[in-house]
Order: C-alpha cells, then sequence, then structure tokens
C-alpha cells in the first residue's frame, strides 16, 4: 500500500460507483424498463480498479460482455452509460449499443463485446499502434475463463508475443463460464498455460484491489523495460448470475452469500485502509452516500431521457452513409 | 499513362499510400516473408502474389509486418490499430479464409461507428484475392462478396482493370470505413493503361465499358473481360449492349444499372460467384423493385452453378461463367432464343 491518501479515496470511488451501479441496476431489471440481455460485474470490481488506475486516456482497454466495472473503471461516464443501457438517444453510444457494446473510444475505452473473445485481438491491434506512436502507452484486454478457451484469445496471444506489444492479457476468473464451472472448461491450469504462449503471468487476489494494483504495477514494469507482453490472473466471483435472470441452477445455494461474507472487495479495502490507519471509516461512508445518490440520479435522468428516433436508426452506419 | 499488370498497379498504389501518409501500415501472412527462414532475407515473398513486393524494403518491419498464419488475429490487430488511429492494409491471402476471421470482421469491424455511436472510426482495408481460374478447388477460388456485401457497414470493392486496381485500393486507403478490397487471382497478370504518378480513382460507382443499344450487361470482376470477348462475337449479329463494371458490390450502383435499363430494356448480370443471394440477384431484384416498366423480357442471370469450386480443369471451365454462356444468354435476352 504505498498510494496516496487521494489516489487510495479515487480507487475507493471508482469500485464504489461500480457496486452501486451494478446493485441498482440488478434491481432495475426487475422493473421491465431495460431492454435485452445484461450482465452485471459486481464482486470484481477490485480487478477492474486495480487494473485501470494505472492507465491513462492514452492507453487502451477491450472488454467483455461483463464490461459496466471496465468502463466506469476506464473513465466512461456512468450517467451516459446508464441512459446506453436504458436505451436513451443521449445515451454513450446513442442507443444502439446497450450494456453489451459500451465504448468510448476518446478515454480508450474499445468497447464491451457480445462475443466472447471477440476483444483480445483488437487490444493486440491497439497495441500495435501503441508501439508505433512509442509513448509508453499500452492495452489491456479483459477476458473471463470462458473466453479464455477461445481460438481467438490464443491468437492474440501468440500474436503479441511474436510481434513483442506493449500488451496486458488480464484473465479475470469468476469460477463460470457463463452456466459451467471453469474447473470444467478450462482443460488444464491457465496460468501454464498462458506461460506456454510466451506470456509470464503476474498473478493477483481478486478480491484485494491493492495486490491487483501491485500486480499491474509489475506487468507494466515488464512491458517497460522492454521484455514484451505478458499477462494478469486474477480470481474474483460475480455475484449475480450469468446474465440478469440467470436462475444460477450451477451454484451452490449459499455460495454467493458466503463470498459475500468473506471476501467481499468492499469490505476487504475498508477494512485494510481503516485498520491501517490511513483513511476514516467516516470519509468512506461518506463516498457511499454521495455515490448512492449519484446513481439514483443517474437512474432518475434514464428512466426519463429522450427515446431514439429514425434519424438514429439510420445514421453512422458508413461516414458518408 | 504506362501499361501495368493488375498485380504491379496494386504494388503502385500501396507505395504511393505509404509514401502519403505515415500512418499506413500493412499486415499479413508473408506480405514480406522470410522472416526466421535459412536464408535471412527479409523480403523473400512479398504476399503469397507479389502485390506488397519491397514494401519492408522501404519502410521496414514496423509497417510491414509479417503475421502468423493466424487470420482472426491478423483481423484483430488491424482493427484495433483502426481504431487508435492508424490505416492498416490486412491481406487475407485468399478470400475463403475469411471464415476463419469472420467475427472479427462481420460482429466487429463492421459495427464499430454504428455500436459506438457514430464516434468509432476504423479505417481497414481488407484485401483479399478471390475467384476460379487457377484450379485452385473449393477452399481457394471462391468469389464471397455477396456475403460481405449483406453486412451493413463494410463497402465491398472488385476492381476489374489495372488503373482501378491502383486508384480504387488508394482511395479505399483513405476512406474512413472498413473496405473489403477483392482482387481476382486472374487478372493479376493483366494489361491496362495506368496513370503514373498519384492515382486516386472514386471507390463507388459503377463503369460504363462500352455502349450499345440491344441490352444492358451489368458484369463484375472477370465477367467484364469475359463479357467484352462476347461483344466481339455478337457484334456480328448485329447485337450491342452497354456494359456495366459494377465496381462495387457495397453500395451498387443503381442509378447506372436503372439508366442503361431504360434506354435498352433488357437486363443481363454476369456474377461468377454461386447464384443464390447472389450480387445478380441482387441487380436482379433492383431491376424487379425500380424498373419493372423498363422491362421489355425476363432478366438472366449468368452466374455459377449451386456447387462449390471444383477442381479439374474441365469441371472449374464448366463451372466458371464463360464468355459462351454470357453469349448465349444476351442473345437469349435479345432474341427470345
Amino acid at each position: 500500500m504505498q498510494q496516496s491518501r487521494p489516489d487510495i479515496l479515487k480507487a475507493y470511488r471508482q469500485m464504489r460507483t461500480i457496486r452501486a451501479f451494478e446493485e441498482r441496476l440488478h434491481i432495475e431489471n426487475r422493473t421491465g424498463q431495460i431492454a435485452g440481455f445484461t450482465h452485471l460485474y459486481a464482486g470484481q470490481e477490485a480487478i477492474a480498479v486495480g487494473i485501470c488506475e494505472h492507465l491513462t486516456e492514452r492507453d487502451y482497454i477491450s472488454s467483455t460482455h461483463r464490461g459496466h466495472g471496465h468502463c466506469i473503471a476506464k473513465g466512461c461516464d456512468p450517467r451516459l452509460m446508464m441512459h446506453e443501457i436504458y436505451g436513451r438517444a443521449d445515451g454513450l453510444c446513442k442507443g444502439r449499443g446497450g450494456s453489451m457494446h459500451i465504448a468510448d473510444i476518446d478515454k480508450g475505452m474499445l468497447g464491451a463485446n457480445g462475443i466472447v473473445g471477440g476483444g483480445p485481438p483488437i487490444a493486440v491491434g491497439a497495441a500495435l499502434a501503441c508501439a508505433a506512436r512509442g509513448d509508453g502507452s499500452v492495452a489491456v484486454s479483459f477476458g473471463g475463463g470462458g473466453s479464455s478457451n477461445q481460438g481467438t484469445v490464443f491468437e492474440a496471444m501468440n500474436m503479441a508475443v511474436v510481434l513483442k506489444l506493449p500488451k496486458i492479457f488480464v484473465f479475470e476468473l469468476n469460477g463460470y463460464s457463463e452456466h459451467t464451472g471453469e474447473t470444467y472448461t478450462i482443460g488444464s491450469d491457465i496460468v501454464t498455460r498462458t506461460e506456454g504462449f510466451g506470456l509470464p503471468v503476474f498473478q493477483a487476489d481478486g478480491y484485494d484491489y491493492f495486490s491487483v494494483h501491485q500486480a499491474m504495477g509489475e506487468a507494466l514494469a515488464h512491458i517497460r523495460a522492454g521484455k514484451g507482453p505478458c499477462a494478469i490472473v486474477a480470481e474474483a466471483t460475480r455475484y449475480f448470475g450469468h446474465f440478469e435472470g440467470d436462475p444460477q441452477n450451477y451454484r451452490a445455494k449459499d455460495e454467493v452469500r458466503t463470498l459475500r461474507e468473506t471476501r467481499d472487495a468492499m469490505l476487504h479495502f475498508r477494512r485494510k485502509v481503516t485498520e491501517a490507519g490511513l483513511i476514516e471509516a467516516a470519509e468512506l461512508d461518506a463516498i457511499d452516500a454521495e455515490i448512492a445518490a449519484f446513481i439514483e440520479d443517474c437512474v432518475a435522468s434514464a428512466t426519463a431521457g429522450p427515446a431514439p428516433g429514425a434519424e438514429i436508426l439510420l445514421s453512422d452506419v458508413y461516414a458518408d452513409y | 499513362m504506362t501499361v501495368k499488370t493488375f498485380r504491379e498497379a496494386l504494388n503502385e498504389a500501396l507505395f504511393q499510400e505509404m509514401r502519403r501518409d505515415p500512418s499506413v501500415i500493412v499486415m499479413g501472412e508473408d506480405v514480406s516473408g522470410g522472416a526466421g527462414g535459412s536464408s535471412g532475407s527479409r523480403d523473400a515473398a512479398g504476399g503469397i502474389f507479389g502485390v506488397t513486393k519491397g514494401l519492408f524494403k522501404e519502410f521496414g518491419e514496423h509497417r510491414v509486418i509479417d503475421t502468423p498464419i493466424s487470420e482472426s488475429a491478423i483481423i484483430g490487430l488491424a482493427n484495433g490499430a483502426a481504431l487508435a488511429g492508424m490505416r492498416p492494409v490486412a491481406e487475407l491471402m485468399f478470400a475463403d479464409f475469411v471464415g476463419v476471421a469472420m467475427d472479427q470482421i462481420y460482429n466487429q469491424l463492421a459495427k464499430f461507428r454504428y455500436m459506438f455511436g457514430g464516434k468509432a472510426r476504423a479505417p481497414v482495408v481488407v484485401r483479399m484475392s478471390m475467384g476460379a481460374g487457377m484450379n485452385a478447388a473449393a477452399q481457394h477460388s471462391q468469389t464471397i462478396y455477396a456475403m460481405l456485401s449483406s453486412v451493413p457497414g463494410l463497402k465491398v470493392v472488385v476492381p476489374t482493370t489495372p488503373a482501378d486496381a491502383k486508384g480504387m485500393l488508394a482511395a479505399a486507403i483513405r476512406d474512413d470505413d472498413p473496405v473489403i478490397f477483392l482482387e481476382h487471382k486472374a487478372l493479376y497478370s493483366s494489361k491496362g493503361e495506368v496513370p503514373d504518378g498519384e492515382h486516386v480513382a472514386p471507390l463507388h460507382g459503377a463503369n460504363l465499358v462500352q455502349s450499345g443499344k440491344d441490352a444492358t450487361v451489368v458484369a463484375i470482376g472477370r465477367m467484364v473481360p469475359f463479357a467484352q470477348k462476347a461483344a466481339a462475337k455478337l457484334a456480328a449479329e448485329g447485337i450491342s449492349f452497354d456494359l456495366i463494371d459494377l465496381r462495387s458490390t457495397s453500395p451498387i450502383d443503381e442509378e447506372m444499372v436503372l439508366e442503361s435499363l431504360s434506354l435498352t430494356g433488357r437486363l443481363v448480370v454476369v456474377d461468377e460467384s454461386n447464384p443464390i443471394c447472389s450480387i445478380a440477384s441482387e441487380v436482379a431484384a433492383i431491376a424487379a423493385e425500380k424498373g419493372f416498366p423498363l422491362l421489355r423480357g425476363p432478366v438472366r442471370r449468368v452466374t455459377a452453378p449451386h456447387t462449390p469450386v471444383p477442381f479439374a480443369r474441365e469441371l472449374e471451365r464448366m463451372y466458371v461463367p464463360g464468355p459462351d454462356r454470357i453469349e448465349a444468354a444476351i442473345r437469349l435476352a435479345v432474341k427470345g432464343e
């Protein structure tokens, strides 16, 4: 924990924003106001924030169908994200993308992705551009255990190694590939498999922001020392289903409850910084309250946001449609 | 103007655009070739058909990027680099290999601009060789433009002449949208006048190759020179036709087709692809929907049969719509026999 007080508070604020955003969406999904498929990231906040706190807008990330946390951590505006998830004309992607396709290129956020394994090849391309610019920027792909079995990801890993690109593959293992356990779908150990591609792996505790942050620091040092691409593997489960509405019959009844009680990233963060005397609990409480109100306001404005019209349906297919 | 091959014209366009714009990069299997080989040569291939020959020497390994045989990752490399501000020209060797990279093309590249609210820009050119004529059989001979033309967000072009090969490739590279650039492999050694110096041709819009009174013949790629051969024979019978080189299959120049049809009243569409959901079908549909009162007889489609591309010389010759079949179809359209 060698971070400054403002850095620690900022990280906590980001993690709390993700948690509040997702917990609230879980409730909102039952109102029937949100169309389509929503995949929530609650429980895994420490990974997105631990990684992205090292990045600037010059760096790139690619995300997944479970992308809200990565988007928020990379600097996408949560209000515009909420409007997007509500399918509003003034959403981040004009209501064309929805939960699974939130992107903000100006922030270096190359998109959530509806295709498992779709992001890593794109992030390798962004890393190529980073290398060409030579400004020390990097590209990061997030992916779960499920995507780690896709051929596109194997191809992306090999390509990054062959071209020696500033690219970090983050595998966040939440225990499941949709409705099937990762112990079944990953045929070997993910760390040795990734190392087999020539990618050194930095492992982190996915429930511990500081552990992830440290691993990412080491990964960046590795790249900046000119040693080529690498990977980070961290475990942290999702608190909700694969998608909203998933009955989660594949999970033991008390699995999530136990994890929430024993391995919660927010509680862990709070305990760590208060016990070390770095931050007062009251300060964190104030952040919690402020963010709860902010998310409430985002939902209110998204609910009242403008519906998109035909001009949005028919534009931006081409530069000159 | 200098007479050059289609291949040389493409090569010239790549030199032209890479010299003009440092963000233009080339990537693909063997685009330079030789890395890791025992000869030590780093410009050992210059692309499977020699289109990227010599680029490595001038632009080096950071702009002429040899990749593993890894089509998804090649297109992904182009996609991400484009989103991050570069202008990649990715080569897929054979158009048939598009299946391996399909997700990166039709789910990712084609949709960035729209799906991300209009802010993303992905100026990727995907070059592929296509078409029968080399007895390369079912997985190295297809003309897949119809499949890709049906995807919103992709532009799909098929140059026919060396001049267009140069000008359209330059235009594709400068275009801010993804462009699928299909090169007919039977045309690589064909020759024609090519403008010297900087040359950029319109990316879209059909070309009226020759004018006539009896029919409108719309052709794509290698079918254009075949239709020209048919024209020479039909002229002896007093039959002449407008020959339209479509050039672009997405978008299609409807205006030129309908304008010609208004003068001739008869339409023949020549397409090397399989017939179902083909560009020939699309042009026929345009005529049926928007040119119905202009038609004096049924639209004739000349296409390959609904089979994979076969290997044996005799079989491939039967598969590809040749000048004789085109000639017969035009005669049928004009004379009803």
